[in-house]
């Protein structure tokens, strides 16, 4: 693997443990919510993560960034584990990694002027004084296309998609190198949406950034990825380049999940072949035995069930395309 | 039943619903004229506060009130004018010759109630049937939703199920005295895609072995190019275009429909072609602008735009747009990009 990686998580696992009773509580299981993910995402580029809810990509994400700690594995930064890090070496390094969340009206505080939301972090960190971080507030409105006049007023003064932008400007305010955006543009209209995402790529190429960009929609994550990693119940499923895992998909979950995604495009939608998984996603607590996708998969066979399958390379030429299914290098 | 002209089942003619607020008056739907035809399926698509749920909701006359009201309009049902009827002649026909499936199905169960208990009384509400026939015919229904051992699951209480089984159910209910206009707002869009494609699926075959009559109410462009085969485009409490599906993705004629269609990020489309964005947010309903509600939006604005609102006409065969502009797209003299 080369080394200009920024990130490299290996088989990272996140369990939460299930209690029960009030005095005595005794352990009764636990929800695995990351169970063994590994990934790289080199310097510049964007890496989806993709899946429904429940999967895992968040806690992947939150994990990360230490905002819950995991159960084992590592996420090494520019070669250092961020795991292995003490509170006061981690809060050096978050000036290098930011975040961008879901939510613009739940991730903004209602009682703080967006200079304030903006500013905060410089504030954190004691960059600069009052008068500089203000003119720097000022510059990063105006980076992110918000008029650098508003900087007095308030969140709820703004649109949904001003609010990201809020967001976006407060990750960009330490100038970090990496950018974690957890679902950034699922609350918005497509119509801002497109605008969001555009802004997104600019920005990219003005401060050299790299994403992991997390959602639910493949085809907005195909848009801005380079690569995509497919994660189903807690594991990774397949890795590949953003364009490959749309014109060959090696893994039936994958093929699923691009198939059900309706195409805005009636002629093509007629012609269109659909896959329809059967069933629900499992519950986490009690995952499926061997390949957890075997209940609801159209090709399962008896291995299936019974033995886990790898998350193997199968790709000829020089992209990596991996995939975790015993049958994909008869699908490629 | 009988039908009037052209096989129209539904048809809602200048609709009007406000809401009276602390702040002004929110016109929320200003104006809405659309036909159903039996057994089509037709989709209401617009952004969040275009007034698509709210036209779903006057529909049925279920909007809240004192705040909301119906101000204007007419929605003739069976050659009945639903806004003219009495309170029991509404309650006579709601989850029976129309019915609703609403967005979320978390909340739009009782969690109180056993399934059953509400499919049935659904069922006996609208049939003279007794608890025996209804409990049959209710199994009936969930075993045609696709609920898996459906017999041991009669009873269960709707914690019970997963988001798309609870969707299931509220299908169930929605069909149960077979409907002749079933409104579906947002249906899948609390559900993951792959079980949103399960229940679009399922609404699909129902549709056709009911032989009713589909308004689907989405903000999903892709959803609409699959299922409907007529589609209105909202935006700002009014209806913008209104055409068959191919006439609204292939040649839009309102700029609106023109700039959603490009933002949209494709699944098929390589990643290097940039999305052409509308600029702005949409207007407060409180505050409308002058003139065209979409001009601010509008790169194709003219000093037309700013005197008066178009008017919402036939510019060729069942191509409705409200647009000063539109001739001159449909004629190609001004190009869409």
């Amino acid at each position: 693997m080369d080394n200009n990686n920024i990130l490299e998580v290996k088989n990272l696992k996140k369990y939460f443990t299930l209690r029960s009773g009030f005095l005595f509580q005794k352990f009764t299981g636990s929800v695995k919510a990351v169970d063994g993910v590994s990934f790289h995402i080199k310097e510049g580029e964007t890496f989806g993560l993709v899946g429904e809810s429940g999967c895992g990509k968040s806690t992947t994400a939150r994990v990360i960034l230490r905002l819950t700690n995991p159960t084992s594995g590592c996420a090494l930064y520019n070669g250092t584990d961020l795991f292995k890090l003490s509170r006061k070496q981690m809060f050096k390094v978050r000036r290098e990694i930011q975040v961008i969340f879901q939510d613009p009206y739940a991730s903004l505080s209602p009682r703080m002027t967006i200079g304030d939301i903006v500013g905060e972090p410089l504030e954190i960190h004691g960059v600069g004084n009052k008068g500089y971080r203000r003119k720097k507030v000022k510059k990063l409105l105006k980076v992110v296309g918000l008029n650098p006049e508003h900087i007095n007023r308030y969140p709820h003064e703004f649109s949904g998609g001003q609010r990201q932008r809020v967001g976006v400007a407060r990750a960009l305010a330490l100038t970090p190198k990496l950018i974690l955006c957890d679902e950034p543009v699922s609350a918005l209209d497509v119509s801002v949406q497109a605008q969001i995402l555009n802004l997104m790529s600019d920005l990219q190429k003005e401060f050299n950034l790299t994403y992991l960009f997390i959602a639910h929609d493949l085809s907005v994550v195909k848009h801005i990825s380079n690569r995509i990693g497919v994660m189903y119940l807690g594991k990774i499923v397949e890795v590949a380049d953003s364009w490959d895992l749309y014109k060959k998909p090696l893994h039936p979950y994958t093929r699923g999940l691009l198939s059900a995604i309706p195409i805005p495009d009636p002629e093509l939608e007629k012609k269109r072949k659909r896959i329809i998984l059967e069933g629900d996603v499992p519950s986490p607590i009690n995952p499926p035995s061997g390949c957890r996708f075997h209940p609801r998969c159209p090709n399962a066979e008896e291995i299936c069930s019974k033995e886990e399958p790898e998350l193997k390379n199968y790709s000829k030429n020089g992209n990596e395309h991996l995939a975790a299914c015993f049958f994909a290098g008869k699908s490629f | 039943m009988s039908f009037s002209e052209n096989n129209k089942i539904l048809e809602v003619k200048n609709l009007k619903t406000y809401f009276y607020t602390d702040g002004g008056i929110v016109k929320a739907v200003d104006g809405v004229s659309f036909d159903l035809k039996v057994g089509e399926t037709l989709g209401i698509v617009g952004e969040t506060g275009s007034g698509k749920s709210v036209t779903a909701l006057s529909i049925l006359k279920l909007i809240q009130q004192p705040i909301g009201k119906i101000v204007g309009g007419e929605i003739i049902f069976d050659d009945k004018n639903l806004l003219k009827m009495s309170k029991a002649e509404l309650q006579n026909l709601r989850g029976n010759k129309i019915s609703m499936i609403f967005q979320d199905p978390m909340t739009s169960l009782n969690p109180v109630y056993t399934i059953s208990n509400q499919i049935m009384e659904s069922i006996t509400t609208h049939r003279k049937l007794n608890k025996k026939e209804a409990k049959k015919e209710c199994l009936k229904l969930l075993e045609m939703v696709g609920i898996p051992e459906a017999k041991n699951r009669l009873g269960s209480y709707p914690y019970e199920f997963s988001g798309g089984m609870k969707q299931r159910v509220m299908i169930a209910m929605a069909i149960a005295n077979s409907p002749s206009v079933l409104i579906a707002d947002e249906p899948t869009t609390a559900l993951d895609v792959t079980i949103q494609a399960q229940i679009l699926e399922l609404m699909n075959e129902l549709k056709k072995k009911t032989k009713s009559s589909i308004i689907i109410i989405t903000h999903d462009l892709g959803v609409v190019a699959k299922y409907a085969k007529r589609v209105m485009v909202m935006y700002a409490g009014k209806p913008v275009e209104f055409s068959v599906v191919d006439d609204i993705y292939y040649k839009p004629l309102h700029p609106y429909t023109i700039g959603l269609m490009s933002s949209i990020a494709r699944l098929d489309k390589k990643q290097e072609e940039r999305l052409t964005p509308i600029e702005g947010s949409p207007p407060s309903l409180i505050d409308l602008p002058k003139g065209c509600v979409f001009r601010k939006r509008c790169k194709f604005a003219v000093e037309e735009c700013r005197k008066k609102y178009p008017q919402f006409v036939e510019i060729e065969e069942n191509h409705w747009v409200a647009c000063h502009r539109a001739g001159e797209f449909l004629d190609g003299s001004l190009s869409r990009i």
